[in-house]
């Protein structure tokens, strides 16, 4: 197993330490531009002055002001939930197991959410949106619960290579399950087919209320960890050596993965490659310590996930991409860039 | 970087070395392999038999011995029913198992990870979209393209990420990145694609996804032997080039080893194995990845014997889950991708298990 040798490389964009707030404030300004103008846009567009007058003086006889406060802000509010909740998961993830190719995927939280969901259409038929967000979170939690006693059993206790190797074949066998009921029942294909792409649509206020505090928990709790991750991320033997309880943390972090993935799942369904390529695209500007990583991975995955939502509702208006499909085609381009000019 | 895990158990007592008298020929087997690959082919012989006589109608092992040689049985319906109908599926699993297990060992082996797989190529994924996109986009598609399609989309992805890892020479870790990122990209079109299909035709492309063996027919067995009888020999031969690559760039360079050709040559035998399944039988996962750790586990990791031994075990694999998705839901019967998962992954999570005791 090899450590990320993206995280390894000691030159990075932003040298001197004191740079990084700036950097991430920056970020942050943009962030909220990046929000204001994904507001604008859509199927008919919007002047950004309303935008803000929407937000801020908001007026509920005035059509455009109604469309913003009830479609688009909870919108984007859900994209940037997802973005930073993904991209969050995805370092920390990367950072307990060591491994670059290690995404909430790996843990086996996607397919114990897939299969959730799926097994709960199959047996209950159509489900509201909600329903959808439950079942995902809960599929993710009981995942992420058998992957971690599953990894742990034996001498040496939850070693990244273990737990890695444990997620992966959790995954492959619900999975395995998943697609039996897929392929032998057509209604619940029909269904589950829509939701897997990854999708903002229609995405409201409801969903967000009742993801949103879930994802902040994990949010917090992550960067009340970070600290902790950038030891364990040096190596198993010197955490222990540095006095840590490295299976304390690792539990933690796990806790806070699952709030993170699990409810972005909930949001929009099985959205990929943020929780992938954020982590590297950050680690190439801020170095190796998770303090820093963490928060900027934030920022840069909700940006990301807002950029290719953006798009993805304009390229081919009226119709609609889905984020997970936009997410691909903005995300790859650029993480094949990085592994081909940052990685030795 | 931490010490890949194969290094770590190399210098292990007890090897059994094999010479050629004449020609500079030799190989060093771990001691374990002469035992473990004996069993494994009884078994996988014994599970042949039973496969071929388990079925709607059924058949007494003694009679699928028989019919198989060609010889009168009791009942003149044998013939037709195992040479027909049951042989070539079942041994059409059988190859596709074993040539899934090479190539998961050689991709292991060339980027030292333990998570890579066959798809890390883009085979999968290129064959998909490829196919997926063909059924969307054309007005009438015609089912006898699938193969050649898969094969050129498998193929030419595995090219694509090659090129886009090089850079001033080939490295592990960006040839696994850049797999990793075009798999993605390839996943997230097929299930776009997926949602703009009729539901009829979205599900016969989902079974085709999962991967199937249903109705394979001689002349795809015959396919597949001209296949594995010249990519398997070959691999075997560069065995020992995948334990020295095994040992890193660096070392493997100052050993003399010609790095970028043997890699280029293992990664073109890995795609090549990997692709010609996924035209015969569609994308079945997981074989590629948990056959090579089951062998490592039995025969520790030189590759000489460890290839020997991950071939029998993705063969005997396939097999097992070939009677498997004719049985569970019979008559009905499960696409062969889904019950490899379900029966290698509790198999796999028994010998982490074990060696973590």
């Amino acid at each position: 197993m090899q450590a990320p040798a993206v995280s390894r490389n000691r030159t990075r964009l932003i040298g001197p330490s004191a740079l990084l707030p700036v950097g991430l404030l920056v970020a942050a300004v943009l962030l909220v531009a990046g929000l204001a103008a994904s507001m604008a846009v859509g199927a008919a567009n919007i002047h950004i002055s309303t935008v803000v007058e929407a937000i801020f003086r908001y007026d509920a006889s005035l059509f455009d002001h109604l469309i913003i406060r009830t479609v688009r802000l909870p919108r984007v509010i859900a994209g940037a939930m997802i973005g930073a909740g993904l991209a969050v998961a995805g370092a920390i993830m990367q950072g307990l197991t060591a491994n670059p190719l290690a995404s909430p995927g790996v843990l086996g939280i996607n397919a114990g959410a897939a299969f959730a969901v799926v097994l709960g259409v199959y047996l209950l038929g159509g489900l509201p949106l909600l329903g959808y967000g439950i079942l995902a979170i809960s599929g993710a939690g009981a995942a992420a619960v058998i992957v971690y006693a599953l990894g742990s059993v034996g001498r040496g206790g939850a070693t990244p290579v273990k737990l890695t190797l444990a997620g992966v074949i959790f995954a492959m066998f619900t999975s395995a399950f998943t697609t039996a009921i897929l392929v032998l029942d057509s209604n619940t294909f029909d269904q589950i087919r829509f939701w897997t792409v990854g999708s903002l649509a229609g995405r409201g206020w409801d969903i967000v209320l009742w993801m949103g505090p879930i994802v902040a928990v994990g949010l917090l709790g992550a960067m009340l960890l970070s600290r902790q991750i950038t030891t364990i991320s040096l190596g198993q033997d010197i955490a222990k050596g540095l006095g840590q309880n490295t299976a304390l943390v690792r539990a933690l972090a796990a806790v806070m993965v699952i709030l993170l993935a699990g409810g972005s799942v909930a949001i929009a369904g099985p959205v990929g490659f943020v929780g992938l390529v954020i982590p590297h695209v950050v680690r190439v500007v801020c170095g190796m310590d998770y303090r820093w990583i963490l928060p900027y991975a934030a920022v840069a995955g909700a940006m990301l996930v807002t950029l290719a939502d953006t798009l993805g509702r304009v390229v081919q208006r009226p119709q609609e991409i889905p984020v997970g499909v936009m997410l691909a085609f903005v995300g790859a381009p650029f993480f094949i860039y990085l592994a081909r000019w940052r990685v030795r | 970087m931490s010490i890949p895990e194969s290094v770590k158990e190399f210098p292990r007592p007890g090897w059994v070395v094999l010479r050629a008298r004449r020609l500079t020929l030799s190989v060093r087997l771990d001691r374990r392999v002469p035992a473990v690959v004996l069993t494994l082919a009884l078994v996988l012989l014994a599970a042949l038999v039973l496969s071929v006589s388990y079925g709607e109608y059924k058949i007494a092992p003694l009679d699928v011995l028989r019919a198989v040689a060609g010889m009168e049985t009791s009942d003149p319906n044998h013939l037709l029913v195992v040479r027909g109908f049951r042989l070539p599926r079942i041994l059409l699993a059988l190859m596709i198992g074993a040539a899934l297990a090479a190539s998961g060992a050689i991709i292991q082996g060339i980027t030292r990870n333990d998570l890579a797989d066959p798809g890390l190529l883009g085979i999968n994924s290129g064959a998909g979209v490829l196919v997926v996109g063909y059924l969307t986009f054309a007005a009438r598609p015609n089912p006898a393209l699938f193969p050649w399609l898969a094969l050129v989309g498998a193929l030419a992805a595995a090219g694509v990420i090659y090129a886009l890892a090089w850079k001033r020479g080939s490295s592990s870790l960006r040839l696994i990145l850049i797999g990793v990122g075009l798999a993605s990209l390839g996943g997230a079109l097929i299930s776009y694609f997926l949602t703009k299909l009729t539901l009829f035709n979205a599900q016969q492309a989902y079974v085709w996804l999962t991967g199937s063996v249903y109705g394979s027919t001689w002349s795809e067995v015959r396919l597949m032997l001209l296949w594995l009888g010249v990519l398997l020999p070959l691999t075997f031969l560069l065995a020992r080039q995948l334990n020295v690559l095994n040992l890193g760039d660096d070392l493997a360079t100052s050993l003399g080893t010609r790095l970028e050709l043997h890699r280029l040559v293992l990664i073109g035998l890995s795609a090549g194995l990997a692709a010609i399944t996924v035209t015969v039988a569609g994308a079945i996962g997981f074989a590629g990845f948990v056959s090579p750790h089951i062998a490592r586990r039995l025969v520790g990791p030189s590759h000489e014997g460890l290839l020997l031994c991950t071939v029998l075990v993705g063969g005997l694999l396939l097999v097992v889950a070939d009677l498997a998705s004719r049985w569970v839901i019979a008559p009905n019967e499960l696409p062969i991708g889904v019950t490899t998962a379900i029966i290698g992954a509790p198999y796999f999570a028994y010998l982490l298990y074990k060696r973590g005791r």
